[in-house]
């Protein structure tokens, strides 16, 4: 839980300490938690490459993540094996989020305008899907079936062979090879120039743009890249709960994964998937029982970690193990003078 | 004709709706640049209080809608202003998340305390016979009240000084510190009015849109998207958004579904934004209030 250098080099000390903790922790526990967890915790790296490096927040990433579990439903139901469709929940996402994308940053939309459309975009789909009841809404043969949603398709299975479908473990193994691989492909993505580009924007648009730099192009690809990973979580999930229903949409699917990256802190990737894990497992246990209903604790705790830990809770906690990391000038909020488009007038 | 008419109705019902709901919103975006997301649940909550003093308390309905109500969102305000919001005006994103985790909670407590099956208040206005077409009669009850509080909205920060002050802190707030008004207390009243109005709103539409925890999400994003394409004047871009959104769903919901209608009114506001991505008001009726 060490504040890795943010770009660059990575701590691979720390890296495969947790591949092998997560590798082999079948052999110690039931695999059906850690594994919602681990799809948790994807869906939080979407969110955190995207929001932590580039500074763009998508209030409505639900939308691709809901859209990678459309997607493989209705593609598996169809072709009856799994590679094929899997493949579709990275590529449908990311084509949506670089049309959306490329829509919003190419009108230089600014980010209060970004977060709205982003959040009408996963409304829009909340509300088609939940309208999509009875045999006109049919693709091929997958019904989408409205509020009720696709429940029978077929889950993952080994490429090419269609009859050994995986479940239980084997996915658990899917689902953690695929987390440390997005892993690595977020931290190989982040130290090329492109990473870098993608932090002088975060840090100074104008400047990026002055030297020479497409602006929008960079933003539409870490759009795209990141809904394409939202999109694979959102496959793992449909098929972690066999059934898709229109509330993977839904605005408490989109808040709850802002909240995770925020908990675990902006501008880091071990962050976010710390803060899912943990806050998810905490959602989990609230579930279990009636007495309270879980947004009674998990409203407080986003104010809490906006109020108090603005770096977020695993990064700070970080520092006061390891308080030479605090040398480290942060990088993650962009909490500087707000310039707001909307009358050209900035506030301190 | 008595067709059009319908329409008609339901178009400018449509109209008041967004008005109403977006009020306060607007008002608290307009003044502070602060982006409410606790507002949908400030509206449910308007609601809630309606109830409770209408059925437990056995207080007349209107005194209940338009007194009560916003008198206890508005303190709910107060109080939230001073926890939560004083602490982060000028980081917009924070203040969005933090009121964001505050709607949570609300709905948190509602359902703790009301439960989470629907509730609804009977129409206290019976419904007339419009041609061969049943109205309701409430609606132009919610018709009258949206343009009344226009107009009272417009004539306060028009003609009054309370409105020159809050007029005069939203386009300099630096200037009206140094001549003496402090910007935070114009604030903190500020946030204390767009509670009460979102409370206001609740109670009056309660009767229609019936009672639930989690209705608080369909005022927002209407009132969300109403107050960003408007822009950044308060009346007239919450009214020329109003008109348009208002319009743009009531049609296409009677030329095909209500679902569409909304998604529809929805698209289009994607559509406005990238046009204007400062707002109708940033683009025209510049400098009104």
């Amino acid at each position: 839980m060490i504040r890795w250098p943010s770009i660059g080099n990575i701590h691979w000390g720390g890296f495969i300490v947790f591949a092998a903790v997560l590798l082999l922790l079948p052999l110690v526990i039931d695999t059906s938690t850690p594994t919602l967890l681990i799809i948790y915790g994807l869906f939080a790296l979407s969110l955190g490459i995207m929001w932590g490096y580039a500074g763009l927040l998508s209030f409505g990433h639900s939308a691709y993540f809901g859209l990678g579990a459309y997607t493989y439903a209705i593609a598996s139901v169809n072709m009856g094996e799994s590679t094929l469709p899997l493949l579709l929940a990275i590529i449908i996402p990311a084509v949506v989020a670089a049309v959306i994308g490329a829509m919003m940053f190419y009108g230089r939309i600014s980010d209060v305008y970004m977060g709205v459309i982003t959040l009408v975009v996963t409304l829009i789909f909340y509300k088609f899907m939940r309208a999509t009841a009875g045999d006109a809404y049919m693709i091929g043969d997958a019904r989408l079936g409205g509020f009720n949603g696709i429940p029978a398709f077929p889950t993952l299975n080994v490429p090419g062979m269609p009859e050994i479908s995986l479940f239980g473990t084997p996915t658990y193994y899917v689902c953690a090879v695929s987390l440390l691989l997005c892993y690595l492909l977020c931290r190989w993505i982040l130290a090329r120039s492109f990473g870098r580009v993608l932090v002088g924007i975060r840090e100074n648009e104008a400047r990026c743009e002055l030297m020479g730099y497409n602006v929008p192009a960079f933003k539409t690809a870490i759009f795209s890249l990141s809904a394409g990973i939202a999109g694979l979580s959102g496959c793992f999930y449909a098929n972690f709960n066999e059934i898709v229903t229109p509330d993977v949409f839904n605005m408490q699917m989109a808040a709850e994964v802002i909240i995770w990256v925020v908990f675990g802190g902006v501008g880091t990737l071990v962050g976010p998937i710390f803060g899912a894990a943990v806050l998810g497992y905490v959602k989990l246990l609230l579930g279990q029982q009636t007495l309270i209903s879980p947004l009674l604790i998990l409203g407080p705790l986003l104010i809490i970690v906006v109020l108090l830990f603005p770096r977020g809770v695993v990064q700070t906690v970080a520092s006061w193990i390891r308080p030479n990391a605090q040398r480290r000038r942060r990088s993650g909020k962009p909490r500087r003078r707000l310039v707001l488009s909307a009358q050209g007038k900035e506030i301190t | 004709m008595d067709y059009a008419a319908v329409v008609f109705l339901e178009i400018l019902y449509m109209i008041s709706f967004l008005v109403l709901s977006s009020a306060g919103l607007a008002i608290v975006f307009g003044m502070m640049r602060v982006i409410n997301l606790a507002h949908g649940e400030f509206v449910m909550l308007g609601g809630y209080i309606t109830l409770f003093c209408h059925s437990q308390l056995g207080w007349n309905v209107y005194a209940s809608m338009l007194i009560a109500a916003p008198i206890f969102v508005g303190v709910v305000g107060l109080v939230i202003e001073r926890v939560v919001i004083r602490f982060l005006y000028g980081r917009i994103m924070d203040t969005m998340l933090a009121t964001w985790g505050l709607s949570l909670f609300m709905v948190g407590i509602v359902t703790l305390v009301f439960g989470t099956s629907a509730l609804g208040i009977p129409t206290p206005i019976p419904g007339y016979a419009l041609g061969s077409y049943q109205m309701g009669g409430y609606n132009l009850f919610i018709i009258a009240v949206a343009i009344v509080l226009i107009v009272l909205l417009w004539c306060v920060l028009r003609f009054t000084r309370l409105g020159l002050i809050a007029r005069g802190a939203m386009q300099s707030a630096d200037v009206a510190s140094s001549l003496g008004y402090n910007p935070r207390t114009v604030y903190m009243w500020t946030f204390t009015a767009g509670a009460a109005l979102s409370g206001l709103a609740g109670g009056v539409l309660a009767p229609l849109t019936g009672l639930l925890p989690s209705s608080g999400g369909a005022f927002i994003t209407k009132a969300f998207i109403t107050v960003i394409t408007g822009g950044a004047a308060v009346i007239a871009g919450t009214l020329s958004s109003s008109v348009i959104f208002g319009t743009v769903n009531q049609v296409v919901s009677f030329a095909s579904t209500p679902v569409i209608g909304e998604i529809a009114m929805l698209a289009f506001a994607i559509i406005l934004l990238r046009l204007m991505p400062q707002g109708i008001t940033g683009r025209f009726f510049r400098g009104s209030a």
